[in-house]
C-alpha cells in the first residue's frame, strides 16, 4: 500500500466517520471497501486479471455469505441494496474503460464490458441458485471450505501459480514465454481467505452470528485491514459496526497517535532499513561476518516495523471509522521466551491457528481411543501449527524449515519451562529479571536466525548465509 | 484526552515543523561533509554514481562535499610515505562496467609503483561519469585540498563542446561552485545560463531540500552494503554493445566541418584545469576510442565522432601539446574495436590493461625522470 493510498484512506475514514446513519454507514463502508479491493490490486501482466481478481474477491465474499447464512435470515428485501451496490461497482468500474483518461481505481484498463456483464450474470444466477436451493448444511460448508483452501493453495504453490498463469495466458492468447508465478499476485487474498475460513468454520460449529450481506462483505474486505490485517473475528467486528458511531476526542487522539506512529514505522524506519536488509541477492554477496549480522538485524527490525506499522495504520484508520481493531504486535522482540514471542507477534494470525487448528487437533489427539502422551501431542500440534503458518506465507521448502524450527523451538521451550518453572518461581526477583533478559536475548537471536529461512528463497542460499554469519564463508 | 489538548498538540507540532523547516534554509552549506564513510564504513574507491541503487548499492547525488566525504581519499591526511596520484575524467576513468580494481586507477594502484624517493604511489579514482570539462575543473578544484603529487587526466573531444559544459546534472546543480570557478578562472560561461539550477528561498528549506537530504541518508545506508559486498555498480551479463553501423550524418554539435570552430570548444576551461593544477604535474591522456569498421565508418569513427571532427581536434591537441610542452599521451587508437563494451569510450578489463601499461611508463618517467 503506497503512502498516497494510505493518506486517501485516512481522509476517507475521517469523512466517513461523520456518517452516523446506520444503513448509510454500512453501505458507504461497503462501497469504499469494494473500491479499495480494486484500487489496491497491483497491475498484472495477464490481460484483465487485475480486474477479475478483485471481482472474484467480491463474488467469493457474497457467495460465502449466502452459504454461511441460514435461509430464513438471508432476506432479499433486506439485502438487495448491498447486492446491487456490489454489482453496480463491478459494472461501473468496467465502464471506466470508455473514459478518455485512467482512474486510479483499477490497475489497468478494465476488460470488455460484455465479458464483465456475462460474468455478473453468471454470478447472479449462481447466487440465486445457491440462495434458492441451499442452506448452510454440512456438505455445502465443507465444500466451500475446501474450495477456498484450494484457491489459497493455487496461489501459494509457485508451480501451481505458474500453471494457472500459463492457462490464463493461453486463454488470452498471450505469450507463454514470460509466464511467472507472480502473474497471479492477488492482493489481500491471504487475509480474505482466513476471514472466509473463519466464518465457514464458525457456521459449521454454530457460533457464527447472523449478519447481513453488507455487514459480512465489509468484514471480509474492510479496507484498512485488507492488505496486512489484522484478522478480526466477525462477531467482534460486527458489534463495532452496529454500535452507534460517536467519535470522541479520545478516538481522534488515539487514531492520530496510531497513524503517526504507523506511518513513521513504515515509511521512515522500515523503508529505510529495507535498503540494507537481508534479501536473496545480498545474502550471496556479503563477504564478512560482521556485516552479515548487520543486514540480518536490519531485516529483523524492518520486518517488524513494516508489519506493525501497517497494523498501527489499520488500527488508526479503523478508529476513525469507529472500529477497535485487534492488536497484532506487542513488543515481541522483548519477550523472554518463544511461547511469549508467538503470543505477541502477529497475534491475530496465531489466534486464528490456535482456534482452528491447534485446539481442535489437540482435542482430537487427546480424545482418541489410545490417547498419545502429552509431550507427543504438544510436539505434533506445535510443529503442525508452525509449519502451517510457514506454508501460509508461501509453499516453499524454506517456509517449511522455518515452521519446523519454530515448532521444535516451542516444544523445547514448553518442556523446559515445565521442568524449571518451580525452580524459576523460587528465585529472587533480581535473578528472575536477569534470566528474563538473558531469555529475551536468546529468543530474539533464535527468531532472527530463523528469519534467514523466511527471508531467503532457497535452503542453499540460507545455508550459504549461515556460513557467512558464523565465519565459515 | 480532550479536544483542547488535541488542538494544542496539532498547533504546537505544526509550529515546530514550520520553524524547523525555515531554520534549515539558514544553515550554512556543507552538511554533506558529515559522513559515516571512512569511519564506520570503508571509503568508496570511486565517486557515488548509479541509477539502479537497489542492485548497485550506489546512487547519484549532486553534493560534492558528500561525494568526497564518501571517497577513500578522505580517509586520512596524506601519509609522508605516499606519492599521491589523482585521476579525473569521465565514465572511462570512473570505470563503467569495470570493477573498482579493474579501472585504470585500480590497476595503476596495484601496479606497485614507487617514486625515486621511496614513496609508494597511491592512485585515486576521481572520475565521474559525465563528459564536461567544467565538471573536471570542479572536481579538480575540490581535490587539490587532498595534496596530490600528480594529476592524470584522461579526456576526449566530447568533453569540449560549449553545450556540454553546464548540462551535466552535477554541474547544473552546483551553480554556486560554477559561479566561483567562472570568477576565479575568468571562464566564458554564462552565470545566467538556464541549465544552472538556482534554488530560491523555498528550495533551501527542509521541504525544498528533501530530495538532497534523502539522497545523503541513502548514501550513508548504502555504505553498509558497499562495505559488506564491495559492489558499487551492476555488471549485466548482457548489455547493448557500442554502435558500429551509422547513417551518413557527419554533424558534430551543429558543425559540419571540414574543421572545428575553436570558439565552439571550451579551450578556456581546459586551460583553467591546467592552471588550477599549478605546479602539480599533469599527464594528459587522449582516451582510446572505438574505431568502427561498420557501415559508413569511413564517415564516422563511432557514435560520438565524425572522422573530420575528431581528426581535427586530435591535430589541435597534438599541436598545442608540442607547442606548450604538455606531458601528452595520445592513445586514441590503442584498443581494437572488439574490446569496447557499451560505448565508444568504455573498454573491457583486458583492454584497460593495455592503457595501464602505457600510462605506467609515463608515470614512471614523471616520478623518476
Amino acid at each position: 500500500m503506497t503512502l498516497v493510498y494510505i493518506l486517501a484512506f485516512i481522509a476517507i475514514a475521517g469523512l466517513l466517520g461523520f456518517v452516523t446513519h446506520d444503513r448509510w454507514r454500512v453501505n458507504l463502508l461497503l462501497a469504499v471497501s469494494a473500491l479499495a479491493v480494486y484500487a489496491l490490486q497491483p497491475a498484472l501482466p495477464v490481460r484483465g486479471l487485475d480486474y477479475y481478481l478483485p471481482t472474484i474477491t467480491l463474488a467469493l465474499a457474497a457467495l460465502t455469505w449466502v452459504l454461511t447464512t441460514p435461509r430464513e435470515t438471508r432476506s432479499w428485501k433486506a439485502n438487495w441494496p448491498a447486492a446491487a451496490l456490489l454489482g453496480g461497482i463491478v459494472l461501473a468500474l468496467a465502464l471506466t474503460r470508455y473514459l478518455g483518461f485512467s482512474l486510479p481505481l483499477t490497475a489497468s484498463r478494465p476488460p470488455q464490458t460484455l465479458v464483465v456483464l456475462a460474468i455478473l450474470a453468471v454470478a447472479v444466477v449462481l447466487g440465486l441458485l445457491v440462495t434458492r436451493f441451499t442452506s448452510p448444511g454440512k456438505t455445502a460448508l465443507t465444500l466451500a471450505f475446501i474450495f477456498v483452501l484450494l484457491f489459497f493453495v493455487f496461489l501459494k504453490v509457485p508451480a501451481l501459480s505458474l500453471q494457472l498463469s500459463l492457462f490464463l495466458r493461453t486463454l488470452n492468447e498471450q505469450s507463454l514465454a514470460t509466464a511467472s508465478p507472480l502473474d497471479v499476485r492477488w492482493l489481500g487474498f491471504s487475509y480474505v481467505a482466513f476471514r472466509l475460513l473463519h466464518t465457514i468454520r464458525d457456521r459449521q460449529s454454530g457460533r457464527l452470528p447472523p449478519v447481513s450481506l453488507a455487514e459480512y462483505v465489509v468484514y471480509i474486505i474492510f479496507f484498512p485491514a485488507l492488505s496486512a490485517g489484522p484478522i478480526d473475528r466477525i462477531e467482534r467486528f460486527v458489534s463495532d459496526l452496529r454500535r452507534p458511531l460517536q467519535r470522541t476526542s479520545e478516538d481522534w487522539g488515539e487514531a492520530g497517535k496510531r497513524l503517526v506512529i504507523g506511518l513513521f514505522k513504515k515509511f521512515a524506519l522500515a523503508d529505510t532499513l529495507a535498503i540494507i536488509a537481508l534479501n536473496g541477492t545480498n545474502a550471496l554477496q556479503v563477504n564478512t561476518t560482521g556485516w552479515a549480522w548487520v543486514i540480518l538485524y536490519a531485516y529483523a527490525f524492518q520486518l517488524y516495523l513494516d508489519f506493525s506499522g501497517y497494523t498501527d495504520i489499520a488500527i488508526g484508520i479503523g478508529r476513525l471509522l469507529g472500529f477497535k481493531l485487534p492488536e497484532n504486535f506487542n513488543a515481541p522482540y522483548l519477550k523472554p521466551n518463544l511461547t511469549q514471542f508467538w503470543n505477541n507477534w502477529h497475534m491475530t494470525l496465531t489466534q486464528w491457528f490456535r482456534a482452528y487448528f491447534f485446539n481442535p487437533v489437540t482435542r482430537a489427539l487427546r480424545s482418541g481411543k489410545k490417547p498419545l502422551s502429552i509431550p507427543v501431542i504438544i510436539l505434533i500440534t506445535q510443529i503442525g501449527t508452525m509449519v502451517l503458518i510457514g506454508l501460509w506465507h508461501g509453499v516453499t521448502l524454506n517456509f517449511v524449515i522455518w515452521g519446523l524450527c519454530h515448532g521444535i523451538g516451542l516444544f523445547v521451550h514448553n518442556r523446559w519451562s515445565e521442568r524449571t518453572k518451580a525452580r524459576f518461581a523460587a528465585l529472587s526477583p533480581n535473578w528472575q529479571k536477569t534470566l528474563n533478559v538473558g531469555g529475551a536475548l536468546l529468543t530474539f537471536h533464535f527468531v532472527i536466525l530463523t528469519w534467514v529461512f523466511f527471508a531467503l528463497p532457497e535452503p542453499s542460499v540460507s545455508f550459504h548465509f549461515f556460513q557467512t554469519l558464523f565465519g565459515g564463508a | 484526552m480532550d479536544a483542547r489538548f488535541l488542538r494544542n498538540v496539532l498547533l504546537k507540532s505544526l509550529t515546530l515543523f514550520l520553524v524547523f523547516d525555515f531554520l534549515v534554509a539558514f544553515l550554512p552549506a556543507g552538511i554533506g561533509k558529515v559522513s559515516l564513510y571512512n569511519s564506520l564504513f570503508e571509503g568508496r574507491l570511486r565517486f557515488p554514481f548509479g541509477e539502479d541503487s537497489a542492485r548497485s548499492y550506489n546512487l547519484s547525488l549532486f553534493d560534492l562535499d558528500a561525494m568526497f566525504a564518501a571517497h577513500i581519499i578522505n580517509s586520512a591526511p596524506k601519509p609522508a610515505d605516499e606519492y599521491r596520484v589523482i585521476l579525473i575524467g569521465d565514465s572511462s576513468t570512473w570505470g563503467t562496467l569495470l570493477r573498482p580494481d579493474e579501472t585504470l586507477s585500480g590497476q595503476l594502484d596495484s601496479a606497485g609503483l614507487t617514486a625515486c624517493d621511496g614513496r609508494t604511489v597511491r592512485v585515486y579514482n576521481l572520475g565521474y561519469p559525465t563528459v564536461s570539462l567544467t565538471k573536471d575543473l570542479m572536481v579538480l578544484d575540490y581535490a587539490l585540498r587532498y595534496d596530490p603529487d600528480l594529476i592524470l587526466w584522461p579526456l576526449t573531444l566530447e568533453s569540449f563542446p560549449l553545450d556540454k559544459q553546464l548540462s551535466s546534472p552535477i554541474v547544473a546543480n552546483n551553480a554556486a561552485r560554477v559561479d566561483d570557478l567562472i570568477t576565479r578562472y575568468s571562464l566564458s560561461l554564462d552565470p545566467a545560463d538556464p541549465d544552472l539550477v538556482r534554488p530560491g528561498f523555498w528550495g533551501l528549506t527542509l521541504i525544498g531540500q528533501r530530495r538532497a537530504l534523502a539522497d545523503l541518508i541513502r548514501l550513508q545506508l548504502y555504505g553498509v552494503l558497499w562495505s559488506a559486498t564491495g559492489i558499487d555498480q551492476t555488471y549485466p551479463a548482457d548489455y547493448t554493445r557500442a554502435q558500429t553501423d551509422f547513417d551518413t550524418d557527419i554533424t558534430y554539435h551543429g558543425q559540419t566541418g571540414p574543421t572545428l570552430d575553436e570558439n565552439q570548444l571550451s579551450f578556456d576551461i581546459f586551460d583553467a584545469v591546467l592552471s588550477a593544477a599549478g605546479d602539480i604535474p599533469v599527464i594528459l591522456v587522449n582516451e582510446p576510442i572505438l574505431i568502427s569498421a561498420g557501415e559508413n565508418s569511413h564517415l564516422r569513427y563511432n557514435f560520438l565522432y565524425p572522422r573530420w571532427a575528431y581528426d581535427d581536434w586530435r591535430q589541435m591537441m597534438q599541436s598545442m601539446a608540442a607547442a606548450r610542452g604538455w606531458n601528452y599521451l595520445d592513445l586514441w587508437n590503442l584498443i581494437p574495436a572488439e574490446q569496447f563494451t557499451n560505448s565508444a569510450i568504455h573498454v573491457t578489463p583486458a583492454a584497460e590493461t593495455f592503457v595501464v601499461e602505457q600510462v605506467k611508463l609515463s608515470i614512471q618517467e614523471q616520478i623518476c625522470p
